[in-house]
């Protein structure tokens, strides 16, 4: 009997786990992080039928000291996204992954291998956390703050990639009579300009995987495509479960590396 | 509670006891986490510990000892500063403390708070009276190399002592002619303070003491070449950065026991981790005891250091002196000709440093390329874009960090760094 493989992607906003044997995924779910990360876990994990574990995401050394019944290995979220892409879009040259409170812009080389990699710095400017922070001065949820943008059509220039001023700035246009339509679409402009950078840093190559909880967000892929001025026909290539794929890619990992091991 | 062996002394170099003594703490408590949970290591490593748990006591009696009998104390920052004429001045040559974070707050009154972590560290520890070597100083030498500190000497010369080399910033013939009249200013400074002539045959046997140490911290990097290697990288940085206040004679012995030891495990073909453990190559900013926080993120990611290309590592050690010269013009020449073959990111153009990188990667064969850079040091982080690309065409992969010594960023940089060390694997 084929062994069966748990990814475990411990993010700061939300744990999800990926069950997989022979290639084949057999459950996906997902819980919110919250204060209590640990308990979390536990719940995702209980009866988990699994051989082994694979953790990543910046809870992995947690997982590594629950003192687990089962085998737990870890590695980062970078190698994880990057094989999840690969696994999904077997010709992907570029992983956009951006979560809660990271950004990562990563390279893949011809044959699928990691090649280069950025991360955003120390604050989580341009992330989930500053779409969720700015949904709350329009005081909708963070899921609609997308389509929301998308009704605007003339975006203020934000400068401030700072979350808390950003808010500041923001509240002074709103003072302005600015249109908040508008100014939702300005910071939805603001994190894509910084991603874009993010992206020709590490050598903008397609085609493009965009992962991670923000690739829901409708009117940062419009954005995105925009101001990547993708060719004609070329579009980002977005899983069908993005906050899943580096849960995915470790359980992917457990896989790959067993083969290796057994041959 | 304060070492009572050491307390009188302490005292009477004014340092601030209690928070003296937290600091001794932390130290205490981070080299035992960094250090002694290491397994593998050489004997020989046991001076080290020695050494360096007796950093601020048994070599401070030392520097008092020395005082005593008359001698002077020169206190250092950059490894620019000649130590052969401190050696030949019959002066102590030390490298002050400069690796931690102390009297943050009180450093900020006087230096901007956008300023890297290693100048504001040595304002800091002098302000808050905790380092006993700045407190032993007859004499400090900064030197005109980056904008920050060389206006922080400005600041720093109403607490200290102070003389300030200029150091040209090319190595045209003119910044030449300039370097060594700094050299002799350096030398006539050091006979006024100590009142020693320094003459041809002094300088030569100092020469041949700095020699020594630096064949020895070659010998030393040269073994790393070895896969697995015979020592860890944390424990080679830890060697480079004892090189900066220990006796020289004595640290340039023990180092060569060390090597001996080295030498019969690449024999044996035995190291500090598996064969085929990632091999890196640190490169870029200086990192003064005891910051160890990128080494030991790194090699607890399951990768092991190989070469420390930093002012503490090979730029400190890479070239010798000519000791053959007769006369002092001819001395003082060996002296400027080996000091301008330092390729520190303050010169323009500095491409000479692209081609040492290149060339300490292919010879210890490493994997990767670690870029330390210290937040807010301009020369250093536009250099990591440029060594990047060079690298890039050598197909030597590289990883630019840029981090100061604070521990809030641990987590992102072990990401990074277990993510460069999966990718180079």
């Amino acid at each position: 009997m084929a062994l069966t493989f748990a990814g475990l992607d411990i993010g700061s906003r939300s744990i999800a786990l990926v069950r997989l044997r022979e290639g084949q995924i057999l459950e996906e779910k997902r819980l919110p992080t919250t204060f209590d990360p640990l308990r979390q876990i536990r719940t995702l994990l209980e009866k988990l039928e699994a051989d082994r574990l694979i953790a990543t995401g910046y809870g992995r050394g947690l997982v590594e000291r629950m003192g687990l019944s089962l085998p737990v290995e870890t590695l980062t979220e970078i190698k994880a996204h990057g094989l999840a892409a690969r696994h999904l879009f077997p010709e992907a040259r570029m992983v956009l992954d951006i979560g809660g409170q990271d950004t990562k812009a990563i390279g893949l080389t011809a044959t699928g291998k990691v090649s280069r990699f950025e991360m955003n710095d120390r604050c989580a400017a341009g992330t989930g956390k500053f779409l969720e922070y700015t949904a709350n001065i329009f005081q909708i949820p963070v899921e609609d703050f997308g389509a929301y943008a998308l009704m605007g059509d003339t975006p203020p220039l934000i400068n401030n990639m700072c979350t808390v001023f950003a808010e500041t700035e923001a509240t002074s246009l709103m003072a302005q009579g600015v249109r908040p339509e508008n100014i939702a679409l300005g910071l939805h402009l603001s994190i894509v300009r910084r991603t874009v950078g993010m992206l020709r840093r590490v050598g903008l190559e397609s085609p493009l995987v965009f992962a991670g909880g923000v690739a829901h967000n409708p009117c940062i892929r419009v954005l995105l495509e925009k101001e990547l001025k993708l060719e004609e026909g070329k579009t980002l290539c977005i899983p069908l479960n993005p906050d899943m794929s580096g849960a995915l890619g470790a359980a992917l990992w457990g896989q790959e590396n067993e083969g290796k091991l057994a041959a | 509670m304060t070492d009572a062996r050491y307390a009188e002394m302490w005292e009477k170099l004014n340092l601030d006891l209690p928070a003296h003594d937290a600091l001794l703490g932390v130290l205490g408590q981070f080299y035992g986490d960094i250090y002694m949970s290491q397994e593998g290591r050489l004997k020989g490593m046991e001076y080290l510990d020695f050494v360096l748990s007796e950093v601020h006591g048994l070599r401070v009696q030392e520097l008092q000892e020395a005082k005593a009998r008359g001698a002077k104390v020169v206190g250092t920052f950059c490894v620019f500063v000649p130590e052969e004429l401190t050696l030949a001045a019959g002066a102590v040559h030390v490298g002050l403390c400069a690796g931690a974070e102390a009297g943050t707050e009180e450093a900020e009154k006087i230096l901007p708070r956008n300023t890297c972590a290693l100048i504001k560290s040595f304002v800091g520890f002098k302000m808050a009276r905790i380092c006993p070597f700045t407190e032993s100083c007859d004499l400090v030498v900064g030197e005109t190399t980056c904008d920050g500190k060389k206006k922080a000497y400005e600041a720093f010369g109403e607490l200290v002592p102070m003389h300030v080399m200029e150091l040209p910033q090319t190595k045209t013939d003119a910044a030449r002619a300039l370097f060594r009249s700094e050299v002799i200013r350096y030398k006539e400074k050091l006979e006024t303070l100590t009142g020693v002539a320094i003459t041809p045959e002094k300088l030569r046997a100092a020469m041949a003491t700095v020699n020594a140490k630096r064949k020895a911290l070659q010998r030393l990097d040269a073994l790393r070449s070895a896969d697995p290697s015979p020592i860890s990288g944390r424990d080679a940085l830890l060697i480079h950065q004892v090189a900066f206040y220990d006796d020289p004679v004595r640290f340039t012995a023990s180092i060569n026991a060390l090597c001996d030891q080295m030498e019969v495990r690449v024999g044996a073909k035995e190291g500090v981790s598996p064969k085929g453990t990632p091999r890196i190559l640190l490169s870029g900013c200086p990192m003064a005891v005891p910051n160890w926080k990128l080494p030991y993120i790194t090699e607890s990611s399951g990768a092991v250091i190989v070469g420390e290309e930093s002012c503490i590592g090979t730029r400190n050690i890479r070239d010798l002196t000519d000791e053959s010269a007769q006369d002092m013009d001819g001395l003082i020449d060996a002296l400027v000709d080996r000091y301008l073959r330092i390729d520190c990111a303050c010169f323009t153009p500095n491409t000479e440093r692209m081609a040492n990188v290149v060339s300490m990667a292919r010879e210890l064969k490493a994997d990767g390329v670690l870029h330390y850079g210290l937040m807010f040091c301009q020369p250093y982080a536009h250099e990591a874009i440029k060594l990047e690309k060079v690298l890039r065409k050598e197909e030597i992969p590289m990883l630019a960090i840029e981090t100061d010594y604070s521990m809030e960023d641990m987590e992102q940089l072990k990401t990074r760094v277990e993510a460069f060390v999966e990718m180079i694997r």
